[in-house]
């Protein structure tokens, strides 16, 4: 469903053009869920919009559902893909009601029967019809990443792209927001493609794990690998050992480093 | 935890009111804070930091500040004027802030930052505050103090950031240091140096330490002791460690809808929230 060749993401001109990611390739298949961690600066949101046609790539490809993407997608290549962002604050409109943001993608998109699909949409994301009129800041956190991803799927995507979706949510919230995800995947056989800093959210979600590093792919795995340990570049393990929060080992060794 | 606490606090209570009734923001929290860590996990809106802010005298009107018991040694927090807060904050308890990019001024040098610190609560004029504010960029070890006192902070990374911020406020060497959220902006390999540096300095000052979090895998592996908080209360106060061991329903839930690698769920469970622990039940 999606398969990425060799690309490589350049920011700037000339002597200032920094590449923010390279020579990256992977390929995800239909329905599967797959997962980019890394640190900040290390690319993979860089990745996410490209994927996305947000921001050109510079070489390589990139395919989706079979066809490569040209540079200026055509509205069918847009509708194929999605993306929900990280800060449920900033992703939606202050002044837009949720009924505004969800009838603008069907506007875009041309699609008929708008009144049904938001109340669908509202419902399949676990909102009432009482939420449709409602301003963001009249919502909380979780509400609001709710709607965010009624804002994605309502076009019928068949690919979702997840740009750290709950890490400005509490870990209950978390809790609802993951599940809802692995419901929505389950039910429409969407392919999931998840950006964290969270490695146990990446290994919940999704089956198999891209680990970034400075703008390049250092280790493709799974998420079974991943739990078991049973990595080897030194930089997943430095993001496994961090995952445990806060442990003695860890410290000593960046003591040394520092 | 040995000799005296640093710290009292007995039915400590946080009121904001408004048109629709009060709303109670920190509802009688008691604990004691000695040599120790100490970690305040909580969800948003539980009112951990808003009990580091009551502490640190931080509340902004028209929030009320009571309590039964406010003590930071033989000073009574209950009595003191914003005056007195203005000499102790710093001096006495300091409190290290999630984001330096937000809570650095930035139109000034870091270096000259931290210098401010020592000459207002420390003195002896400008050539010495240099001399303490470079040892302390060595303390939190940054490699080329020299360098980064002239920087601003826009041009250093989160953890330089956070480090110059830990340097600033530990400068006056105060009793207790509240740090709320120190490393939540931080990645994952830079928040273990953070927190590495600020252990090493709050155990070898003698330091109470208050570390405010969401994050209960942190606090469990860095605290001796943890509360936790709800609505409010502290519904529940264990040794860190055991932690997983919590007993109320709340901690429990907290714990079970953290996703963990190696026990992976099909489905996570959602906290089912019972509306008597917001009564301290």
């Amino acid at each position: 469903m999606i398969r990425l060749d060799r690309v490589t993401v350049r920011y700037g001109h000339g002597r200032n053009a920094i590449a923010a990611a390279s020579d990256i390739s992977f390929a995800v298949a239909p329905g599967a869920a797959f997962g980019l961690v890394g640190e900040s600066g290390s690319g993979k949101s860089t990745v996410l919009r490209s994927i996305a046609g947000l921001i050109p790539h510079a070489e390589g490809q990139v395919q989706l559902g079979g066809a490569a993407m040209p540079p200026q997608r055509n509205r069918a290549q847009r509708r194929l893909v999605q993306m929900v962002f990280q800060d449920p604050y900033g992703s939606l409109h202050p002044n837009q009601t949720v009924d505004q943001a969800l009838a603008s993608p069907l506007r875009i998109q041309g699609l008929d029967g708008g009144e049904q699909r938001i109340a669908t949409a509202l419902r399949e994301v676990g909102l009432g019809p009482e939420h449709r009129f409602r301003f963001p800041h009249q919502l909380s956190g979780g509400q609001r990443q709710r709607v965010a991803i009624a804002r994605a799927l309502i076009v019928a995507p068949r690919i979702l792209l997840l740009d750290e979706p709950t890490s400005a949510l509490d870990v209950s919230v978390q809790a609802e927001i993951l599940n809802l995800l692995v419901r929505l995947r389950r039910e429409r056989g969407l392919t999931l493609l998840m950006v964290s800093h969270d490695l146990a959210v990446i290994a919940h979600l999704c089956d198999r794990v891209g680990v970034m590093q400075h703008g390049a792919l250092v280790e493709l795995t799974s998420s079974d690998a991943l739990a078991a340990g049973a990595v080897t570049h030194p930089h997943t393990l430095e993001l496994l050992r961090s995952n445990a929060g806060y442990d003695m080992r860890g410290a000593e060794a960046a003591r040394f480093e520092a | 935890m040995s000799g005296a606490p640093l710290l009292c606090v007995r039915n400590l209570r946080v009121t904001y009111p408004s048109a629709q009734g009060d709303t109670h923001a920190v509802r009688d929290v008691s604990f004691t804070l000695g040599r120790e860590r100490l970690g305040i996990v909580g969800e948003s809106g539980s009112g951990k930091s808003t009990t580091g802010r009551a502490i640190m005298g931080l509340v902004p009107p028209p929030g009320r500040v009571t309590a039964d018991e406010l003590r930071l040694g033989e000073l009574d927090l209950c009595r003191l004027s914003e005056r007195g807060f203005r000499q102790l904050r710093g001096r006495r308890v300091a409190m290290v802030l999630q984001d330096p990019k937000y809570a650095l001024n930035p139109v000034m040098s870091i270096g000259r930052q931290i210098s401010e610190t020592h000459r207002a609560h420390v003195g002896g004029g400008k050539p010495a505050a240099r001399r303490a504010a470079l040892e302390m960029l060595e303390a939190v070890r940054i490699r080329d103090p020299e360098r980064v006192f002239t920087l601003f902070p826009h041009e250093v990374s989160g953890g330089m950031g956070q480090r110059a911020m830990i340097a600033m406020m530990l400068i006056a060497n105060p009793e207790v240091l509240i740090a709320d959220e120190p490393t939540s902006a931080l990645d994952a390999t830079i928040q273990t140096q953070v927190l590495a540096i600020l252990d090493e300095l709050v155990r070898g000052r003698g330091m109470g330490l208050i570390l405010i979090s969401h994050n209960l895998h942190l606090v469990s592996a860095f605290c001796d002791r943890v509360l936790v908080m709800y609505a409010g209360r502290v519904v529940e106060t264990c040794e860190a460690g055991k932690l997983r061991e919590a007993k109320h329903p709340y901690t429990r839930g907290l714990l079970d809808a953290l996703p963990e690698l190696g026990r992976r769920r099909e489905l996570l469970p959602q906290l089912q929230r019972d509306p008597a622990w917001a009564d301290g039940a």
